[in-house]
């Protein structure tokens, strides 16, 4: 048995090819985005090969920008907030959906993950008709409204798979021990999801934070970052600067996904000598 | 636990199992209530809207004041936009293919060679969606650009003396922008759906005496189908509706229907005719999907 199960797709070579193709497409991943924090140190205004020189001064002219700090302040407003509602809102659909499993919650969890199969310019001028309806039409709060809709998928992705993985038994044990359903919810579902929360609204932060597009149709007076970034696009003379912003960025969403990441898996762990 | 049994022993009415069933009966109500309210309104309610402003005379008022099938019409009609939908369709088409294409192999590996290594590499794989998509494009404007990294490498090595004009403004510059933006969204559903194969059947197909490259093609690649299918379904979809890409590095020739849209709700201040246009991508994009889907149930899925 063992000599067979050997023999399956496991041969040595095959995977050594692949290994190397997997190499090059990380490659091919990571080499692109990693010219942005390569040029926001070159002493020179053309993004080209050879590199010119080292310089912070790119760095140094994002500080004296108010309109930059502006767009800096509203993108973390807008982040924060709209990741804490779609955290708050994806968990229930998700814990509905996971262990109540009703026709209603289940569609209400399909219909929440719907926003990944909508192009971002059709769920932007939808919510832009929505907005100038019922709410107060472009502006920051628009954003928000727009913003937990883009970012529910990606909390209710991250807590179904949450809920799914600790056993069920832990809460039909505190049911069976008279706790009701709220009880279970509060003091056994969300405390063994506290991983999952955590690492939903990272990454729903980071969502909205280098969210453009669904942003580009909502924004009113106020920009957030990625419109800010948009506006410098047009100015050549502003590349390097664009381009030390643009790494700070990415700095900022790898720290983040590195940590949800971090904190998700630790989540996952069996706890010790239980069961 | 059932009703019937209240009562029987003589205890009053006033007895456990009734109060808690409604009790979990509100608890559900209460736990769908705010997902069902943010998906009906955000999501269903502002589709709609789009779908009934396509239908509406565009007089100057926000949704119009009375039904009109034109706008429908002239989006169908009008050559322009047959135009770009036909070239949005073809090139996300070809996005979808070489994305999976290109992801298959690293999925593969993901799920059959990768070992201890497997974490690691899934979230290196995955980490470039949770980074902003609008710099990942911008990168690829630096790149392809005619005084950019590419052609200025490319004369520094010395095989070229000029550069090379065709990279940036190309649809070819938007098939290779997308197909990076795009990568880790092909791999998870391929990874997932290879990750879950049934392992006997694999082994079965050896005992049998099939050869590593027929297990391939006869088991391996038709079980995973649903994942291909699912890869290429989140890869297809929104691609054809970007604007930023074709935007930033596609140049005059390559623009795609969402810059059609986006400019019937910025410069032409047109907003029916913008719905108009977005229903008929949609109808368009699910029509393409549905026909796909029914040509590989037909002849590439196993019976």
């Amino acid at each position: 048995m063992t000599a067979r199960v050997s023999t399956v797709p496991k041969q040595p070579r095959k995977g050594r090819w692949l290994a190397l193709y997997v190499l090059l497409y990380l490659v091919f991943l990571y080499l692109p985005t990693l010219l942005i924090p390569v040029f926001s140190f070159n002493d020179s205004i053309a993004p080209v090969f050879p590199l010119k020189g080292f310089t912070l001064q790119w760095y140094a002219s994002l500080f004296d920008n108010p309109r930059l700090a502006e767009a800096a302040l509203n993108s973390v407003m807008v982040a924060a907030i709209a990741a804490a509602i779609a955290t708050l809102v994806g968990s229930l659909i998700a814990y509905a959906d996971v262990r109540r499993g009703s026709p209603l919650a289940n569609a209400i969890s399909l219909l929440a993950r719907l926003p990944i199969l909508l192009p971002g310019v059709v769920l932007g001028i939808a919510l832009l008709v929505g907005v100038n309806l019922v709410g107060p039409g472009p502006s920051l709060g628009a954003i928000v409204v727009g913003h937990v809709c883009f970012c529910l998928p990606t909390a209710v992705v991250v807590m179904r798979s949450r809920f799914a993985a600790f056993p069920r038994s832990l809460e039909e044990a505190a049911m069976d021990l008279g706790a009701n359903e709220w009880t279970t919810l509060r003091r056994i579902a969300l405390p063994l999801a506290l991983p999952g929360l955590v690492s939903s609204f990272m990454l729903a932060f980071i969502t909205s934070f280098d969210e453009f597009i669904v942003a580009f149709f909502l924004v009113g007076t106020e920009p957030t970052l990625p419109i800010y970034i948009w506006s410098q696009l047009r100015f050549p003379r502003q590349l390097p600067s664009v381009m030390a912003l643009g790494s700070l960025i990415l700095l900022v969403s790898v720290l983040l996904a590195g940590l949800a990441e971090m904190i998700r898996r630790r989540g996952l762990k069996p706890p010790p000598k239980s069961q | 636990m059932s009703p019937p049994s209240v009562g029987v022993q003589g205890v009053p009415a006033a007895n456990r199992p009734a109060p808690r069933r409604s009790r979990g009966r509100l608890f559900d109500v209460l736990l769908n209530l705010p997902g069902g309210l943010i998906t009906s309104t955000l999501i269903l309610f502002t589709l709609a809207l789009l779908l009934y402003l396509s239908l509406r005379v565009n007089d100057g008022q926000l949704l119009g004041s009375a039904f009109t099938f034109a706008n429908l019409t002239q989006a169908v009609a009008d050559p322009l936009t047959r135009t770009v939908l036909l070239r949005s369709i073809m090139l996300s088409a070809i996005v979808t293919v070489v994305t999976v294409v290109l992801a298959y192999p690293v999925a593969y590996f993901l799920a059959f060679h990768a070992g201890k290594y497997r974490h690691g590499l899934l979230f290196m794989i995955s980490l470039p969606f949770w980074t902003s998509y609008l710099l990942r494009v911008f990168a690829w404007k630096i790149v392809l650009a005619w005084n950019g990294v590419l052609n200025s490498t490319l004369m520094g090595l010395g095989l070229t003396d000029a550069p090379l004009a065709g990279l940036l403004n190309t649809p070819t510059a938007v098939v290779i922008t997308l197909a990076h933006a795009y990568a880790a969204f092909a791999v998870l559903p391929l990874y997932i759906c290879l990750h879950g194969l049934a392992r006997n059947l694999l082994e079965a197909a050896a005992d049998l005496g099939a050869k590593p490259h027929q297990c391939f093609f006869k088991v391996i690649l038709p079980l995973s189908m649903p994942g291909v299918m699912a890869a290429a379904l989140v890869v297809f979809v929104p691609t054809v509706g970007d604007y930023v890409t074709p935007a930033l590095v596609g140049g005059p020739a390559s623009s795609m229907i969402g810059t059609l849209i986006q400019a019937q709700f910025g410069k032409a201040n047109d907003w029916t005719a913008g719905a108009a246009l977005a229903v008929v991508s949609m109808l368009a994009i699910a029509v393409v999907v549905l026909a796909t889907r029914a040509l590989v149930n037909r002849w590439v899925l196993p019976r």
